[in-house]
């Protein structure tokens, strides 16, 4: 008697095919951040608090992703302001040795950092926009560690429209100055008034973050 | 909606009124309309029953076609099930017969030596001591002559009497030799009738392994036969035993599920290194969780091709109808692919652990004012769990080979499982169709009545005048034909 055969060809069939039918998505996984810490007069201080968030980025992104932390001072729209950037290797083992060398490189920086007389905000961000575009990263993060006080010298040009399409920028540590405490009006006003001024250049979304003890939740890059 | 509901009042201001007046006005018409209207009611409800007990008896004919074809492929399969297992057994039988009982007439032989030997002994046993010789009669004789005192008489006597006690004292040596020689004999018997008794035992043995195996046999050959004559209680005890072997196959291959997914935890993590961690195939599928995945299945296909060949399992025709020595070569590259696999997975293991280990010095050193080098930790405590995993890893594929097993008893058991729940689902469905044949029958009947009791008094008063035209005298009510 002829022996009845298991159509497992089929079956084996279907599943390439469920497996096959949503490769086809082509989102990015991958994460950029860019960074800007403020290094601008009195904030050049909180340098050492700025470390916190690089070392939990450090500790959250993925290989394969992108980081790079650059610094604010008079005029920020330069590959030279930036400290540390990174595509972290596909393999974990080689992507661990990476965030060592970064987190090595930022400490460094924190230790020598010097205040600048001016903050070029602005002049950041077009970097920042810059990188992160170049990455391609399915998920480009803008993180800004400042007080947003932004002070540029007279012959610094940035009263421009900006470009911060598919960009997610985070201000973190946006700590209050002896003027806003004297008309809290003015602190709003300025946060306000960055919120327009990127929700105006695409960014995606715009948060301000002032809370360190949940990182994980504010800053919620996965 | 309300303005056109009472645009049909006569008087919107009084609606009872307007719609007694309206039913009043209807009652003669649907008086008039009777006949029509039951008529029309009756073929609705008769045209929806007939369709619906159509379809029950369409599903029950599906149901029993259905329970036929299961019949057939469950029988068929049984027979060349049971079939390959009488012949296995009278191999089996065939086998003890060539080695317990080809040496049997060997036995025989020496058996029946064993019993000349005892017989012979037995005979020499039985010989007794020569008895005392015919002049012991004289002797007595001689020792009732009286002496009378005479020397010559006395020493004629004494010297019989010397003589007597010598030749007495020769015969029981003789005696005693005779029965020592005895006993000898016996002794030696011994050994000889321990090994007939041996001999028996094992001849004993060998029998009743073979009558077991005769036992054995004659159950089979009872189930071949009522499978081969198809009877009704052969399906059944099919049917129950695919049931009882369909969920223990499930069982198992769920826990074998549990074993490949361990086997996933341990090998997907470091197949980022290989494939890198970065891709995704899907939209929360990892490459490298795929990649592990695949790894996975290709470990379980190298144990169905190694179970197929070696003849344990039959989910591939091809492979069991080829010669024995492609098998052999199938094999031997399966089971070496097979260790290959399990290498590769026992070395992703060991660098799983590597990996979390740097992960945890990395998240420490991130955690610190600086980088540290890591906290040298007891190298026992470190090596247990990963000499675990490296043999978890090693293990776990070969474990999984054998899950061709219970896959193809699932197999072959779903075809019966699912045609028999087919089956019922169908019977289910006739009998709902059935009986919402007969509610739709009811249904008819029951509008019909509903229809006449508004116009019950025109109907009685109907009646009425019928009996008064016939004198008062009702006529015979002829018995209406039922319906079905």
């Amino acid at each position: 008697m002829p022996r009845r055969t298991v159509p497992l060809n089929r079956l084996l069939a279907i599943g390439v095919l469920a497996l096959a039918v949503p490769a086809c998505s082509t989102y990015d996984h991958s994460h950029a951040v860019y960074m800007l810490i403020d290094t601008s007069g009195t904030y050049s201080a909180e340098a050492r608090r700025a470390q916190t968030i690089v070392n939990y980025l450090l500790g959250t992104l993925q290989p394969g992703d992108a980081l790079a932390v650059a610094k604010v001072d008079s005029r920020s729209f330069s590959e030279k302001n930036i400290i540390a950037k990174t595509t972290f290797d596909r393999r974990p083992s080689e992507a661990n040795n990476q965030k060592r060398a970064f987190k090595v490189a930022i400490e460094n920086f924190a230790q020598s950092v010097r205040a600048s007389t001016h903050t070029d905000i602005t002049g950041g961000m077009l970097q920042a926009a810059e990188f992160l575009n170049e990455t391609r990263a399915g998920n480009k993060t803008l993180l800004i560690f400042s007080d947003m006080q932004e002070e540029l010298e007279k012959s610094t040009v940035r009263d421009f429209p900006i470009d911060l399409k598919g960009i997610r920028v985070v201000a973190v540590n946006v700590v209050k100055l002896r003027t806003d405490n004297v008309d809290p009006r003015r602190y709003l006003g300025r946060l306000e008034w960055w919120e327009r001024r990127v929700r105006a250049a695409g960014a995606t979304d715009w948060q301000v973050i002032n809370d360190f003890d949940h990182l994980e939740r504010v800053v919620a890059l996965r | 909606m309300t303005t056109n509901w009472q645009s049909w009042l006569f008087w919107p201001d009084q609606p009872a009124l307007s719609l007694l007046v309206l039913v009043l006005i209807l009652l003669p018409f649907m008086y008039a309309s009777r006949s029509p209207v039951h008529s029309l009611i009756h073929s609705v409800a008769r045209a929806a029953a007939n369709a619906l007990r159509l379809a029950s008896r369409w599903l029950r004919a599906g149901a029993e076609e259905l329970r036929h074809r299961n019949k057939v492929m469950l029988l068929a399969h049984a027979e060349e099930e049971v079939g390959e297992r009488l012949a296995r057994d009278f191999e089996r039988a065939g086998d003890i017969v060539r080695r317990d009982l080809q040496d049997f007439p060997a036995v025989s032989r020496k058996l029946k030596d064993e019993v000349t030997r005892i017989e012979e002994d037995f005979r020499l046993c039985g010989e007794v001591p020569p008895p005392p010789p015919d002049w012991v009669d004289a002797v007595e004789s001689v020792s009732q002559i009286k002496s009378g005192g005479t020397e010559m008489v006395q020493g004629i006597l004494e010297e019989i009497h010397k003589s007597v006690h010598k030749i007495h004292d020769k015969a029981v040596a003789e005696f005693r030799r005779s029965y020592e020689n005895r006993h000898k004999i016996l002794r030696s018997l011994l050994p000889h009738w321990r090994a007939a008794e041996k001999l028996t035992g094992e001849a004993e043995a060998k029998l009743l392994t073979l009558e077991k195996n005769a036992a054995s046999i004659d159950a089979q050959m009872a189930q071949y036969r009522e499978i081969a004559n198809r009877t009704d209680k052969a399906e059944k005890s099919l049917t129950h035993s695919s049931f009882v072997r369909f969920f223990v196959a499930g069982l198992v291959m769920l826990i074998a599920l549990g074993g490949a997914f361990i086997n996933f935890k341990l090998i997907a993590l470091p197949m980022s290194e290989m494939v890198g961690a970065s891709d995704y195939l899907t939209g929360s599928l990892r490459t490298s969780e795929v990649a592990a995945l695949v790894l996975i299945f290709v470990e379980a296909s190298m144990g169905l091709f190694l179970l197929e060949a070696l003849g344990i399992t039959h989910l591939f025709p091809r492979i069991s109808s080829m010669d024995d020595r492609m098998r052999r070569r199938m094999i031997w590259i399966s089971l070496t692919l097979l260790i290959v696999l399990a290498a590769i997975e026992s070395s992703l293991a060991l660098m799983r652990d590597l990996l979390i280990a740097d992960k945890q010095a990395l998240i420490r050193d991130l955690a610190s004012s600086s980088v540290q080098a890591a906290q040298p930790t007891d190298r026992w405590l470190v090596a247990i769990p990963t000499a675990g995993q490296m043999i978890l890893g090693f293990v776990l594929p070969f474990a999984l080979a054998f899950v061709a097993i219970p896959l193809e008893a699932f197999v072959n058991s779903a075809r019966t499982v699912v045609g028999s729940c087919l089956v019922l689902l169908l019977r289910t469905l006739a009998l709902v169709a059935r009986v919402l044949a007969g509610a739709c029958r009811q249904a008819g009947r029951g509008l019909v009545m509903l229809y006449d009791i508004p116009i019950s008094p025109l109907v009685l008063a109907e009646k009425a005048i019928r009996g008064m035209r016939t004198n008062g005298v009702a006529p015979p009510r002829a018995a209406a034909p039922r319906r079905t």
